[in-house]
């Protein structure tokens, strides 16, 4: 299993979002956050006071995957995150101990792996 | 002159100037935050240049003597101070229609949001009110032609939806859609500031309306109290609609149907009955909204429908002028349910003639622009936002990450900013 983290520019989540479901990526978690990537800082004027924005507003996608799925999601999300304009942001592979999921106790690739029905059984808790 | 008249028509200019403001706010409320200032600036900036437009030219444009247009004799308002006007001073009734040139331009802005150059995006409205504006104006109310055929339009239903109306769909035609639209849904941001400018535009409609009689009089009466009823009509029947459809009653949808309501009783406003008031703000409820059904499965990304509002609803309102309106009521003409088929057939003509001579005027004016300089921002540019990209400022920011520039000082880049741990401190000068 890895986690997959993406640091995406904001205006480009919808189609990210698209192309990982079209990859069948389920499973993802956001956040909003800002950040500096090399970009040129923009400059805003307020009255006498100028400044230079040295944060970004980027998107943090963070993604569970088991090993097959690893390259599948880094592709989706390099092509569609892609505006060839520095400031693109990065994706991020890492490691992962353990998964569990939490409503059924599972763990490792089969916490990660998407259900089919909804209504199957919980299995008994063995952590 | 009548000092009463004057005290009604001074409010009533300011009570149309704050319209402008206002229509900034239900506009930018519709949009993304990250266009919400470009958005309330293109209303905003309307005062400035298409005010300075008026005084310069355009008031002569439309109220100076001539067949098709006024002619120059007003350039600079020369001939305009304190001598009467009707029954008040004539620098005041020329204040008060450059409120309405004002609005005018500023409602066009409504279908090209999040995507034009706000250079070009001045230059085109001041134009606009030049070339287009300022000769409708003309035809319908400075003595020109549709004026003298009989057209009837009150406060503007004429010169000022429908041609605002047309000119958005041209506008959007020749921008064409926003790079997104249509590929993801781009949705309010801030709904409550688009109730709160709908709530303003009425206010600010009781003198766009009371004050088109041009005087403190019954007909200003007549006018105020439609303009209070024919919007609470079309909110009823919106209202209704959506619970029918959806079974959901909307904040949007009521701040829209407070617009259509005002747009569809400004013409009629000072020439109906109050119960007939009624009736033109229900019925215009209903092709406004299925305008906005409509048009959100096109590809006209006429952003935040200036068509269906005042396009499909100042035409609604024109057309039900000729139907409703009564001489007993103060019109100079009865309408065709009052004995008057004839006046339809005139309202007919002036909707569609206005239609006509915008749809080109707009045309040209925005296509001879490209051939100067670019109008839409550049893609990138819109992707970051219009806040930012051309105004370098933005509506809610959280100040993190913001470098002071002092003046004089070499400003240090992010990178040296960021990594301060990394240098020696107190070592070097």
């Amino acid at each position: 299993m890895k986690m997959v983290v993406a640091v995406v520019r904001a205006e480009r989540l919808t189609a990210v979002l698209e192309a990982l479901f079209q990859s069948a990526v389920r499973g993802l978690t956001i956040s909003h956050v800002q950040g500096h990537g090399g970009e040129t800082e923009h400059v805003e004027t307020y009255r006498g006071t100028t400044v230079k924005m040295g944060l970004s507003d980027k998107v943090r996608l963070e993604i569970g995957v088991s090993d097959p799925f690893v390259e599948p999601t880094v592709a989706a999300i390099l092509s569609s995150a892609r505006t060839g304009a520095v400031g693109d942001g990065k994706v991020f592979v890492m490691p992962v101990e353990r998964v569990y999921r939490i409503r059924t106790g599972e763990r490792d690739e089969a916490a990660v792996t998407p259900v089919r029905e909804l209504d199957e059984r919980p299995e008994p808790l063995t952590v | 002159m009548v000092g009463s008249d004057i005290a009604w028509m001074l409010v009533s200019t300011a009570l149309v100037l704050l319209m402008t403001p206002a229509l900034g706010f239900f506009y930018t409320g519709l949009v993304r935050s990250k266009n919400s200032l470009n958005t309330l600036m293109m209303s905003v900036a309307s005062v400035g240049v298409v005010g300075l437009a008026w005084a310069f030219l355009g008031y002569s444009l439309a109220f100076g003597t001539g067949q098709t247009t006024g002619g120059f004799e007003h350039a600079l308002l020369r001939g305009v101070g304190l001598e009467a006007k009707g029954t008040i001073p004539h620098l005041l009734f020329m204040a008060f229609q450059g409120t309405f040139a004002i609005i005018t331009a500023a409602l066009i802005s409504g279908a090209i949001v999040e995507r034009m150059r706000f250079g070009a995006y001045l230059g085109f409205i001041t134009a606009w009110t030049l070339l287009v504006y300022a000769p409708v104006a003309h035809w319908v109310w400075g003595g020109g032609w549709l004026g003298a055929l009989g057209a009837l339009d009150f406060a503007g239903g004429t010169v000022v939806h429908i041609t605002a109306g047309t000119a958005a769909c041209v506008a959007a035609i020749v921008l064409g859609p926003r790079k997104d639209y249509a590929r993801q849904a781009l949705l309010p941001h801030s709904v409550p500031l688009t109730v709160l400018g709908a709530g303003l535009l009425w206010f600010g409609w009781f003198g766009f309306n009371g004050g088109s009689a041009l005087a403190a009089n019954e007909q200003a009466v007549l006018a105020f109290v439609n303009t209070m009823f024919a919007p609470a009509a079309t909110l009823t029947v919106w209202t209704a609609i959506d619970l029918a459809r959806t079974g959901k009653a909307t904040a949007v949808g009521i701040a829209t149907a407070i617009v259509v309501g005002l747009v569809a009783i400004t013409p009629a406003a000072g020439y109906v009955s109050p119960i007939s008031a009624l009736v033109i703000g229900a019925i215009a409820a209903v092709p406004s909204y299925l305008g906005v059904l409509w048009r959100a499965r096109t590809r006209l990304d006429d952003s935040l429908d200036v068509v269906a509002a005042h396009g499909v609803g100042g035409m609604v309102g024109a057309l039900l002028t000729g139907v409703l309106a009564q001489q007993s009521w103060g019109s100079p003409a009865d309408g065709l349910l009052f004995g008057n088929p004839a006046q339809f057939a005139i309202q007919a003509l002036a909707v569609a003639v206005t239609i006509a001579f915008t749809a080109v005027g707009t045309a040209g004016i925005l296509l001879a622009a490209r051939l100067v300089a670019p109008i839409r921002a550049a893609a990138l540019d819109e992707g970051v936002g219009l806040d930012v990209s051309q105004h370098g400022e933005e509506a809610y920011g959280r100040g993190e990450g913001a470098v002071l520039v002092l003046p004089g000082r070499r400003t240090p880049s992010a990178a040296a900013v960021f990594t301060p741990a990394l240098e020696p401190q107190g070592e070097q000068s």
